[in-house]
């Protein structure tokens, strides 16, 4: 029950002419651990869902909890919250703006009242766990390129040692490998602090890679929600919402509607060469 | 949200005052504000008055528009026709300690008041019948001659149309730049003023350095798309007089010498 | 010759101190050589700093090579005084859609380019017609930019290039920081210039799904272009575009995986009805 939304809704310009709904009526809770996907496409909300996590929104009606709390009582601090529900933005390396990486990175942990001492320490071991080499430590942040300069971004919201980490969109603009590596390092994190981790992302075939339930935001509301292979059974529909499968899941259907495959489940390719190699040795029998 | 707030007050409507060449407005508007100053006596001012009057009701604007371009003065006003109120000597109506009211103060007070709550409407109509880009454009064609004394006309008018564009940008990019820091945990809003203006670097640093990528980027941008200067320059839309032009130029005109017939007569 | 030709093309970025004097120099194209006929339609792919950008860039004359030589449309960049000349016949789309739009209205934006080349009002006005349309942004001409989202933004881009009557259009990875709807939008509107304008296309981009139409594909890895063919001579190749940080679309990789563990299939598979007609016979 670490996050909790119950009912929340979003509205901009209320009242006026300009009213739009942002959020409508959304409740979930993402447990302890968990590794979750938001999918969505541009102006369905999932921006705005994520801005009421860490408390930098305030919903219009609804509350919203972190460890059974509501954030938005009298007294809860906000900059707590923030410190333990780390949000990552899109394009994080544009709030860069220390003169080097190290002192960058101690920005988070300074804010939460350590002393230099133990925010170069938290800083350091980000820096590690964001995977950037050591002897980027000392350099300035706009000498890096994009995939490193992301990496300190990220590390920055890691030093404060957060229990969730939201991250929006944190691939955009990378190639593949950058994209992958990136990934795979938060996904090592997932696995090795027990860390919840929230990724937003509009590559179904990074969300079917690696999360292990799916939240589809539509025109401000939840649409789908639950595990990947089962969300994305719905991909008729998700493609009427803007949004698509990963291209496995269009092969399987494929392969299924032409007779050589009953199950069409798989969403990574290694899923899909399984059962492929499988239906393939059926058929030979 | 921030994308939506216009810059400049234009308001959209179909009116002639819309279709007038943004040249018009402009000289016409600085001629309405010399005829406030012609402008001396009852007659005088009555006559602005329905000059005024007439305009607002061709804009097609609402009035209310007009008078929100009043709130921010609000302050400035008061202070101006109080100060004249006060301070102006003459035949004493009505005195309180050291205070005292004149007939000439109260004259003058009025005077003043009137003319500067026509000048901000007058001015108002302008902006709120012409988009930022046709003042730009008008402002552009006005200054030519500066040209000469080698003032860089098209340089200015260019840097002031990018700006219009880049401000919306920015704006929300400084929104954005916010939260991503209130995510690290910073305080924009307690402490005191040298506490407030250095929890103000963490904000400014990355949203120059993005200005200024921008800028870079679009310098680029324009070099690529043949930009080389005004020189040998067309244009899409470039300003020619119609004859509604030339009739708002004499109507204004016509009001001018009118309010110069009523000073030197009375 | 064709619309594009460059011989032993070498870029240096130098990196001057304090002083003046060279402190740094970084190599970041080197020895290339490309020829690319009109009408053609061809993807540069490559990671981030392989050097596909600084390329592009001396194909519309911004950079001018250290070494060698880049001809436009017959023209050297190198000899050339006037090089907006150079620039209406090569237009250019950048990545970042709100770091090039101009105007603060959609028409007056795709007119920027005509006005700067100096044409008549009237052309100008039917250039700007005829490349709204083109890009299907017509019903859009009197917006503010600032209010359509990024692949309209990208979609404006292009016809203020197109506005310029170019022969060539580059494109600088232009769906970096769309989201896949705008990303569709794009390529669309940039495959019908190239099949109905026949104009020449060249597409720079890490999005291993936008190549498979391309006529011709060049790769490049630390300035040099190191493999060049049709997509489906670049796809069968797996392992070396991952030694170049690149993967290849979904339905390839399980091709390869698949032919991998013994399946008999086709090499360089590109689509999934491809695919699936092959594992079905």
């Amino acid at each position: 029950m670490s996050l909790r939304l119950e009912h929340v809704t979003y509205t901009y310009n209320p009242g006026t002419v300009y009213e739009m709904h942002a959020l409508k009526d959304v409740s979930l809770d993402i447990p302890d651990g968990q590794f979750a996907g938001i999918i969505g496409h541009t102006g369905s909300g999932k921006s705005t869902l994520i801005q009421h996590f860490n408390g930098l929104m305030k919903p219009t009606a609804g509350t919203v909890y972190f460890q059974d709390e509501d954030i938005w009582q009298e007294g809860y601090s906000l900059k707590r919250l923030r410190s333990q529900v780390g949000l990552v933005f899109q394009y994080p390396e544009h709030q860069l703006f220390e003169a080097d990486v190290l002192s960058d990175v101690c920005f988070g942990p300074k804010n939460q009242g350590l002393s230099k001492e133990e925010a170069e320490l938290r800083a350091v071991q980000a820096l590690r766990q964001a995977g950037l080499k050591e002897k980027y430590y000392r350099s300035s942040p706009f000498e890096l390129s994009g995939g490193q300069k992301r990496r300190v971004a990220i590390a920055g919201v890691l030093a404060m040692e957060p229990k969730v980490l939201i991250l929006d969109e944190p691939t955009a603009g990378l190639d593949p490998k950058g994209r992958d590596e990136i990934l795979d390092q938060i996904a090592f994190l997932h696995e090795e602090r027990k860390i919840t981790v929230i990724l937003v992302s509009h590559s179904m075939e990074d969300i079917a890679r690696y999360v292990e339930r799916i939240l589809v935001m539509n025109k401000g509301e939840k649409a789908f929600d639950g595990v990947p292979r089962e969300v994305f059974s719905h991909y008729k529909e998700l493609e009427r919402m803007g949004l698509a499968a990963p291209q496995i899941t269009y092969i399987m259907h494929e392969l299924k509607a032409k007779g050589l495959l009953a199950d069409t489940s798989a969403i990574t390719v290694d899923e899909a060469k399984k059962s492929i190699l499988e239906a393939l040795e059926k058929r030979k029998v | 949200m921030i994308r939506d707030i216009t810059i400049g007050q234009y308001y959209p409507a179909d009116s002639i005052l819309h279709r007038l060449d943004p040249r018009v407005k402009f000289i016409g508007t600085f001629l309405f504000l010399v005829s406030l100053f012609v402008a001396d006596s009852f007659w005088g001012y009555l006559l602005a008055t329905c000059f005024l009057a007439g305009i607002i009701a061709l804009s097609k604007v609402p009035v209310k528009f007009m008078l929100k371009g009043l709130k921010p003065l609000f302050i400035l006003l008061l202070i101006t026709v109080i100060f004249n109120l006060f301070l102006i000597p003459g035949t004493v109506v009505w005195e309180l300690g050291f205070l005292k009211i004149t007939q000439e103060g109260i004259t003058q007070a009025v005077k003043i008041g009137i003319r500067l709550v026509y000048l901000v409407i007058g001015s108002s109509v302008m902006t709120l019948t012409t988009t930022p880009n046709q003042l730009t454009d008008g402002l552009e064609r006005i200054m030519k001659p500066l040209n000469k004394i080698k003032v860089p006309v098209h340089e200015i008018s260019m840097m002031m149309s990018i700006a219009l564009r880049f401000i919306p940008i920015l704006m929300e990019e400084t929104d954005k730049i916010m939260k991503a820091q209130m995510a690290r945990g910073a305080d924009f809003e307690s402490g005191n003023l040298i506490q407030k203006a250095k929890s103000l670097i963490p904000l400014l640093v990355p949203l120059f350095i993005s200005a200024f990528r921008r800028a870079d980027d679009l310098a680029m941008a324009m070099e690529a798309r043949c930009y080389h200067g005004g020189e040998n320059r067309t244009q899409m839309k470039p300003l020619v007089y119609q004859g509604h032009d030339y009739g708002a130029y004499g109507v204004t005109l016509v009001y001018l010498a009118a309010e110069i017939v009523i000073r030197t007569v009375m | 010759m064709g619309i594009i030709k460059a011989r032993k093309l070498k870029y240096d970025y130098i990196k001057y101190d304090e002083n003046g004097q060279q402190q740094d120099c970084y190599t970041a194209v080197d020895q290339v050589d490309l020829d690319v006929s009109q009408g053609q339609f061809i993807a540069i792919l490559g990671h981030n700093g392989s050097g596909k950008s600084t390329l592009a860039k001396h194909m519309n004359a911004l950079l001018i090579p250290t070494e060698g030589s880049i001809w436009v449309d017959g023209r050297d960049t190198a000899a050339e005084p006037e090089l907006w000349k150079i620039r209406q016949k090569a237009g250019m789309v950048f990545q970042n859609p709100d770091n090039q739009i101009i105007g603060t209205v959609v028409e007056e934006d795709v007119g920027f380019g005509p006005e700067n080349m100096g044409v008549p009002t009237d052309a100008i006005w039917e250039r700007v017609n005829k490349s709204l349309e083109a890009v299907g942004m017509t019903a859009y001409r009197h917006r503010s930019p600032n209010k359509l989202s990024g692949g309209q933004k990208q979609r404006v881009a292009i016809a203020g290039v197109m506005a310029m009557q170019p022969k060539c259009i580059i494109l600088d990875e232009p769906t970096a920081m769309l989201d896949p709807n705008g990303r569709k939008e794009v390529l669309k509107a940039v495959h019908e210039l190239n099949e109905k304008e026949g104009i020449t296309v060249i597409l720079i981009t890490h999005y291993m799904e936008e190549v498979i139409d391309a006529d011709r594909v060049f790769v490049m890895d630390q300035g040099h272009v190191v493999m060049q063919g049709t997509p489906r001579e670049i796809f069968s190749k797996v392992e070396e575009l991952k030694s170049y940080r690149l993967d290849v679309p979904q339905v390839t990789l399980l091709a390869w995986e698949l032919k991998q563990a013994g399946v008999d299939l086709p090499d360089g598979i590109l689509t999934t009805k491809e695919l699936v007609n092959a594992l079905c016979h």
